[in-house]
């Protein structure tokens, strides 16, 4: 029994794996197809059918280039910054619920890797992790162009996670607990918790946008004035490996925005669906694939979404980036929680 | 600034719907080797060397096409016909090389209005492709004379 769950645990947390890669690398793809669309132009089409290969064909570029290593650099610290980048990006999608559970037999299988009571924590513990990959490998370069581009990454994301997590406070009032599975489990059918924190959401995704070093936040790597940011120095797959887990953590963060906000794996109606079998297992069951299937959907509506306002809006500049983040979302953030907070009281007021 | 431009989201709305609209228009590319953009019937394209309706070379190797081109991108060399060659050539004397510089030439026309002949023509469908060396831009008789016809395509 034990033995089966294990086994089960390893083949998700490796289909998981293998999940974020495969998406983090079609991502590349369809960033370029997106941009393109956008500019009335077709984009990359000559690999493959509709250019499908292109990842590949990337990828592979990437693998044979010259792996340069300036001479001053601290060589150690220099590779040792986009592996931080990477693991950190590939470990936090563990603790998110892509589905509900399936029943086979007689054992029901969860689909969710580790299914700890502080989901939510673990998951901004881990992404803050992440700066640390920029800020070293930027350090690291000997290059004054990589260091202002770290320092940028660094203050950017320490400002931003402040007004994050603050937006966050305000789902956990409404949740009363951290793990991701529960906050997943409350919001059943259409019941989603953007109808009650529509100002939480805002400012979770405008965070989301700058904690992923994304436009209208990417200052650290804003090629105009910093060449290429903290990764100025990087070639071959070591610059990959920083642009990959930039892309897992856009995956990451809008599996992480679907959960909390929009009501994860659960889709209107779907209790009347699972009410329409006979068989309890067979509609559960049917359920949660569509479930899962709902999830991606929504996480790649996020991806989409990331896309579309990279090819919109302009780059912020360093002092209107600063001043959004700390004097107007963290004020609004804490707004949030006190209306989250009176809210709560006068509910429980009428109805108890 | 009212509040709702202080806040930049209608504007930023705004703006997401105009990409949006961009996103679904149609594509201005022209994917250029399988499809290329219509030309003008009077396009002058690559040269031809024709020949008369018995396949035999209508150039006669007068040299007004040469004297004719601004940007001298025309050589030729004359010789006389033989006997039993009267299938290949229409006039006693024909040109034994015909080279035109593919990277002189200003596709002007001047040198198929000047021709006697009615021999040499700039056809609307072809273009001198790019190549990687410079001499394979000097095109020879090889490859302008048109290719004989066949009975079947006659």
């Amino acid at each position: 029994m034990d033995s089966v769950l294990l086994i089960y645990k390893g083949i998700y947390i490796l289909a998981i794996f293998g999940i974020s890669l495969l998406i983090a690398t079609y991502s590349t793809y369809f960033e370029r197809k997106i941009a393109a669309f956008i500019q009335d132009r077709v984009g990359p089409n000559r690999a493959g059918p509709m250019g499908l290969l292109q990842p590949l064909a990337d990828a592979g570029k990437l693998f044979f280039k010259e792996e340069f290593i300036p001479a001053k650099a601290n060589k150690g610290l220099f590779i040792l910054g986009p592996g931080i980048a990477m693991l950190v990006a590939a470990m936090s999608s563990a603790v998110i619920p892509f589905g509900d559970t399936l029943i086979i037999g007689e054992t029901s299988f969860d689909l969710i890797a580790i299914d700890v009571n502080i989901g939510i924590l673990y998951i901004f513990g881990v992404v803050s992790l992440g700066v640390y990959g920029l800020m070293i490998g930027g350090w690291a370069s000997n290059n004054k162009f990589s260091l202002l581009g770290a320092i940028r990454a660094a203050s950017q994301n320490i400002s931003y996670e402040l007004a994050m997590g603050l937006s966050l406070i305000a789902v956990l009032m409404l949740s009363g607990s951290l793990s991701l599975k529960v906050i997943a489990e409350q919001q059943t059918g259409f019941n989603w918790n953007i109808w009650y924190q529509p100002l939480g959401f805002l400012i979770f995704l405008i965070c989301a946008f700058a904690e992923t070093n994304r436009t209208p936040f990417d200052l650290p790597e804003s090629e105009a004035e910093l060449i290429g940011g903290y990764h100025t120095e990087y070639s071959s797959m070591k610059l990959g490996m920083y642009l990959f887990a930039e892309y897992i953590n856009i995956f990451v963060v809008s599996a992480v925005m679907s959960t909390l906000y929009f009501g994860a794996y659960n889709f209107p109606f779907m209790e009347n669906l699972r009410n329409a079998f006979d068989d309890p297992v067979l509609g559960n069951n049917v359920v949660t694939i569509i479930g899962v299937a709902v999830m991606f959907a929504k996480i790649f509506a996020f991806i989409f979404f990331f896309m579309w306002v990279r090819w919109t809006l302009p780059r912020f500049r360093y002092d209107q980036l600063m001043k959004l983040g700390w004097n107007i979302l963290i004020p609004l953030a804490i707004l949030n929680i006190l209306l989250t907070g009176g809210g709560i009281l006068l509910y429980e007021h009428f109805t108890k | 600034m009212t509040l709702s431009e202080r806040m930049y989201l209608p504007a930023i709305a705004q703006g997401l719907g105009i990409t949006l609209k961009h996103f679904f228009k149609k594509k201005a590319t022209i994917n250029y080797p399988e499809e290329t953009r219509q030309r003008s019937d009077v396009w002058r394209g690559l040269h031809v060397l024709k020949r008369d309706e018995n396949g035999a070379e209508r150039c006669t190797a007068c040299g007004l096409c040469a004297v004719a081109c601004p940007a001298e991108a025309i050589t030729m060399t004359a010789g006389e016909r033989k006997k039993g060659e009267e299938h290949l050539y229409r006039e006693e004397k024909y040109a034994v090389t015909y080279e035109i510089n593919m990277l002189r030439c200003i596709f002007c026309g001047l040198c198929e209005e000047a021709c006697p002949k009615a021999a040499i023509f700039l056809q609307d469908d072809k273009l001198a492709p790019a190549r990687y060396e410079r001499d394979e831009f000097i095109y020879g008789k090889d490859r302008l004379v048109e290719p004989l016809k066949t009975t079947e395509t006659k």
